[in-house]
């Protein structure tokens, strides 16, 4: 195991040297800016490589006005929320589910757990907080095929989901050009295919590197990165076959393709990302939570001083933001990238930026 | 919140199943796999199977979590018990 790293290190260093400039590397995967802290791998890089963390945790990138839509359609009597346990600490303009203490708001493990609400509660119109990446999102359509199958009128979605090829595309476009290569998520890739990435690699010039959340993966990928901008190349690799196949899951694809449609809807800190966001179809509209329950959906500033809009852009680290360790903390948490326990914040602050 | 964990049907009826890592159970959904059966492994995320993968692969993943979560009773346990 310590030969394999020393070789891996060596390669690192050959590669950083011939380069014989400082890269930036962006991970776009919450789980893998935890993998990197916890395994303690950005310490044995070699100087020259800097990763950074992008826009690749789910409630990380939810804006506020979806997370303060939520929050009005939680305080109504004929509401039922449901929600992955991630969102319920984020804290809207004024508040936060953990803080309302409403009784109509439900932690789920699954969507499956979400339509069951439904049909146990007739009289409520349950609303599931849709957020997540193309991980996530298969499992949302899988329940509104469901519910259109077995006529479940009262079930319907605040729907957030995002997909990470549009947001690696408006880094490079303007938000963040200095970024030089991508480590792809593991388990987004397993739905959306290695394959998805050739327009960031051909068009873009950035090499990609597909990894799962083992540390000696996660080095290989990083090394691959690092030797494929050494010799002047750009293309898509994977380390994660054993998961990732270049076409992806078809099944889940197909499903995201029937009910769902790309849009311009807004990400934190990133603004209005062209087709970035999912929405329900047209011929699907009865499941839309804001149109089913008449609201208007919220456009909320984001907080004063809060830089996690800055932070998600790789433009800068956490302990440059004003509020980090001071009035934002995991337990007293101010943006979303101290809350969820794979923002870069969260990260930064339990491991010390090691 | 995009982590798949890998374990093993134990019990499947239709698009549901039961599954196993390290001794923990719960129900699952393979509606996006259909092709898995009984004693297969696959990627779990969100209460879905999202593919399958092998037992070399699912056993590196269990090997590493126990190695995390020892590593954190260690840190977590008095400085005195350390010793």
């Amino acid at each position: 195991m310590n030969s394999s790293i020393e070789l891996l290190r060596n390669r690192l260093t050959n590669a950083v040297e011939k380069i014989g400039r400082p890269i930036q590397i962006m991970e776009v995967c919450g789980t893998h800016t935890v993998a990197l802290f916890r395994h303690g791998i950005r310490s044995l890089l070699p100087e020259g490589i800097r990763l950074l963390s992008g826009p690749g945790c789910p409630v990380c990138v939810t804006d506020q006005g979806t997370i303060d839509t939520l929050l009005e359609l939680a305080q109504r009597s004929d509401t039922l929320i449901t929600t992955y346990g991630d969102m319920i600490r984020v804290p809207g303009s004024r508040t936060s589910l953990e803080k309302l203490h409403r009784p109509n708001v439900r932690i789920v493990l699954s969507t499956d757990d979400a339509l069951d609400a439904a049909r146990k509660n007739p009289d409520k119109t349950v609303v599931f907080a849709a957020v997540g990446f193309e991980t996530t999102a298969p499992a949302t359509a899988v329940v509104l095929q469901q519910a259109l199958a077995e006529g479940i009128r009262n079930f319907t979605i605040l729907c957030a989901h995002k997909l990470v090829i549009p947001a690696m595309k408006a880094l490079l476009e303007g938000r963040n050009d200095k970024i030089d290569a991508f480590l792809c998520p593991g388990h987004v890739s397993v739905i959306i295919g290695s394959d998805a990435y050739r327009p960031i690699a051909e068009t873009y010039h950035r090499p990609c590197v597909v990894a799962g959340f083992e540390p000696m993966q996660i080095l290989e990928g990083i090394a691959r990165i690092c030797e494929q901008i050494r010799s002047g190349r750009a293309c898509v690799e994977s380390v994660y076959q054993a998961a990732v196949r270049p076409a992806g899951n078809e099944i889940a694809l197909k499903l995201l393709e029937e009910f769902f449609e790309p849009w311009d809807g807004p990400w934190r800190g990133l603004g209005r990302i062209p087709g970035g966001t999912l929405r329900l179809k047209k011929q699907y509209e009865q499941f839309d939570a804001v149109k089913r329950l008449d609201i208007t959906p919220l456009d909320s500033p984001e907080p004063a001083g809060c830089m996690c809009g800055r932070v998600l852009c790789g433009l800068v680290e956490p302990p440059s933001c004003p509020l980090f360790g001071k009035i934002c903390s995991p337990n007293h948490p101010i943006g979303p990238c101290m809350v969820s326990t794979e923002g870069a914040c969260s990260a930064w602050y339990k491991y010390r930026g090691r | 919140m995009c982590l798949a964990v890998p374990a093993r049907i134990v019990e499947m009826e239709g698009d549901r199943a039961v599954v196993d890592a390290m001794g923990t159970r719960w129900a699952i959904r393979t509606t996006l796999t259909p092709e898995v059966g009984l004693g297969d492994i696959v990627l779990v995320h969100a209460g879905y199977a999202i593919t399958k993968v092998e037992e070399e692969e699912a056993r590196k993943t269990w090997e590493l979590f126990e190695e995390i979560a020892r590593l954190q009773e260690q840190q977590t346990r008095p400085p005195e018990a350390s010793q």
